[in-house]
């Protein structure tokens, strides 16, 4: 049997994928250019029995995610640059709670209202250090249709088995353009579950290291009863200002994703075995970098793309592995410069890293970043 | 027999963090009164608040507790009702944490008509933080931020609350003890978005600055400024000078309740497929 084929927009997959994954509930607040994942879900979910609310501002869209995930639905909220400003006070509340939940947003141009039709890539930076406090992270930059959709599916995986929020942060041009998906079918992509309790209610401690870094979530209603809070706290959930305690329990939330990189990390390698200058790219702009990389090589020079699909963990066993063997790092980015510190980190100053910064709502065309690969000497 | 309290109280979660002669540990014990009168499960009740005093009254409580960011207890108890329609969903906090961060919820959850019950402790001031003045602060009085008198006009949370769509609204007081119990139940019963006000005290960041002599007097002032609606409906204008009406205030048995009309929804899309 032939699959089910679509040609579909960035934000319309990413809808489509969060179905695929599970979820059955929705609250977002309407905002450019990430509304789509609103109108198709408002009509999708209730089909599933499912469940979309439009909420009244972007703080109780992400507050009631994490009320409907606690009670054991499969949640997602969209949003866009100053949306995802407002909502980090609950990002930071997923985190410490650990409650698994999705948080799609594309990337516009910012400060404030800025260009809100024009793509951007400047909030990766929000994405790990918006919300106050150490806190893990994890986000996911897509540069497909194809991939957004899948990228979602990874991103509900995720949420699930690290019981913490995750980010799929789509530049605009990712989000609104529209391309061939190919759907896959029921069960050929993995859906995580959540872990839930095998110990009974009266045993139950929704932070019990007992059971690993990532403690079983039981939920609302389902015969636990259990307390949660935003203070910091103990096993059993209920706040403590014991300084070993808290110490050891921040550290654990930071390591359920550090110490489980290799898991989470993806990337994509394209003519890097012979490659003296690597384009690191993510979302929109690899695709420019690839076309790039092609016509250098047919100019006889060895130039390769990094394509980073995890943004946050940041893959830096793979730059620093690249950044002991080539002459560059060629950088395009949608923003003054923000990846490129986290590569000038891993280069360790070991080989130069060379910016392509655009700001102006325009995308980075293979021009730029051909031009910025022949400046390596 | 006295009312056995501890057994809808956490063991080993007491004392609480309340102060001597705060009202908070008052409406507590309604609330449990009215739990216990209405046999809810505790597996099945959501008890969700905010961020201050009042707002640590859940982890009181044996029953699902979740205590939330400042203000945002209305959105949270939201995302659980709608995930679990069947179960009781109750919110407890104070004047600032609901009226002001958190305003924005609190008239939408009232525009809704979502069946959940919400307890708004009002003592008149930020206690947690130390007496800052709130949207129900009266006008002259002092707080810690308004060292001249309170410029600010305040919020009359249950007109508030009416406004906005909320179809059962009740207010009470911390000193009409025995009445607490029997707005709550009532207001659980409802189905509908209800709001119950309980005028509070804080002795000690609002009263001492407040020329209240002591905690009896400010339970005195709640006694006497206490008019029952019945009662108020044979005073005058002049008579009802000052004072704060008491008891159901408001019940819409009509407005539809949003869970009920989200299950339509998935009716009509089904329908549809």
């Amino acid at each position: 049997m032939s699959k089910k084929v679509a040609f579909l927009q960035g934000n319309e997959a990413a809808a489509h994928g969060a179905l695929y994954a599970g979820c059955d509930f929705f609250a977002g607040y309407p905002i450019t250019p990430s509304t789509e994942v609103s109108e198709v879900l408002s009509a999708e979910l209730p089909k599933i029995g499912g469940k979309f609310m439009q909420m009244e501002d972007e703080i109780a869209a992400m507050a009631t995610i994490l009320g409907a995930s606690l009670a054991g639905a499969k949640v997602c909220t969209s949003t866009s640059g100053p949306g995802l400003s407002l909502k980090q006070e609950l990002i930071g509340y997923g985190c410490i709670a650990e409650i698994p939940c999705v948080i799609y947003n594309v990337m516009r141009g910012g400060p404030s209202t800025g260009m809100p039709t024009g793509p951007s890539q400047s909030d990766v930076m929000a994405a790990k250090w918006g919300t106050h406090g150490d806190h893990p992270a994890i986000c996911l930059t897509p540069a497909s249709v194809q991939e957004t959709y899948e990228e979602m599916i990874r991103a509900f995986n995720l949420a699930e088995k690290y019981r913490t929020p995750v980010m799929v942060m789509p530049d605009e041009i990712v989000a609104h353009m529209r391309e061939r998906v190919v759907f896959p079918e029921k069960g050929e992509i993995e859906v995580v579950p959540r872990k839930s309790p095998t110990v009974p209610p009266e045993q139950y401690k929704p932070y019990d290291t007992s059971f690993g870094d990532v403690p079983p979530l039981a939920s609302f209603g389902s015969g636990y009863k259990f307390h949660v809070t935003g203070l910091n706290k103990m096993q059993d959930g209920f706040p403590t200002t014991k300084a070993d305690v808290v110490q050891a329990e921040e550290e654990r939330q930071i390591r359920k994703v550090d110490a489980n990189i290799d898991d989470i990390v993806t990337f994509e390698e394209y003519m890097l075995d012979d490659a003296e200058v690597v384009v690191v790219a993510y979302g929109s702009t690899s695709r420019s970098a690839r076309y790039a990389v092609n016509v250098a090589r047919e100019q006889g020079i060895k130039a390769g793309m990094f394509r980073i699909k995890t943004f946050w963990p940041f893959p830096d066993k793979q730059i620093k592995a690249l950044a002991s063997r080539v002459k560059g790092i060629v950088i395009p980015e949608m923003n003054l410069g923000m990846c490129s510190l986290e590569l000038e980190r891993c280069a360790q100053g070991k080989v130069p890293v060379l910016g392509i910064f655009r700001v102006d709502g325009e995308p980075i065309n293979p021009d730029q970043i051909l031009a910025k690969i022949k400046e390596v000497k | 027999m006295a009312f056995d309290y501890d057994k809808w109280i956490r063991p080993g979660k007491l004392p609480h963090i309340w102060c001597p002669g705060c009202g908070h540990g008052i409406v507590m014990k309604g609330l449990i009164r009215a739990m216990d009168t209405l046999n809810l499960k505790k597996e099945e009740t959501a008890v969700v608040s905010g961020i201050g005093c009042a707002s640590r009254l859940p982890g009181y409580i044996d029953c699902c507790t979740l205590h939330t960011a400042h203000g945002r207890a209305a959105a949270f108890a939201t995302g659980v009702k709608m995930a679990k329609p069947e179960m009781n969903v109750i919110l407890v906090g104070g004047d600032g944490d609901g009226t002001a961060i958190g305003g924005n919820h609190f008239i939408h959850a009232c525009r809704r008509n979502i069946n959940m019950t919400y307890i708004i402790m009002n003592n008149y001031i930020y206690g947690m933080t130390g007496g800052q003045f709130s949207p129900c602060t009266p006008t002259g009085h002092k707080a810690s931020t308004t060292p001249y008198g309170n410029p600010d006009p305040g919020f009359d949370i249950a007109k508030l609350a009416i406004g906005a769509g909320a179809t059962f609204v009740a207010r009470g007081t911390a000193f009409h003890a025995n009445q607490i119990d029997k707005l709550i139940a009532e207001a659980i019963q409802h189905k509908g978005f209800s709001v119950v006000e309980i005028l509070d005290d804080c002795p000690t960041t609002y009263g001492r600055r407040n020329k209240y002599k002591s905690v009896i007097e400010m339970m005195n002032r709640l006694k006497d400024v206490a008019v029952p609606v019945k009662a108020a409906e044979k005073m005058t204008a002049e008579q009802l000078q000052g004072k704060v009406l008491t008891g159901v205030l408001y019940k819409d048995e009509t407005k539809p309740e949003y869970t009920a009309e989200y299950a339509k929804v998935i009716e009509r899309a089904q329908a549809a497929k």
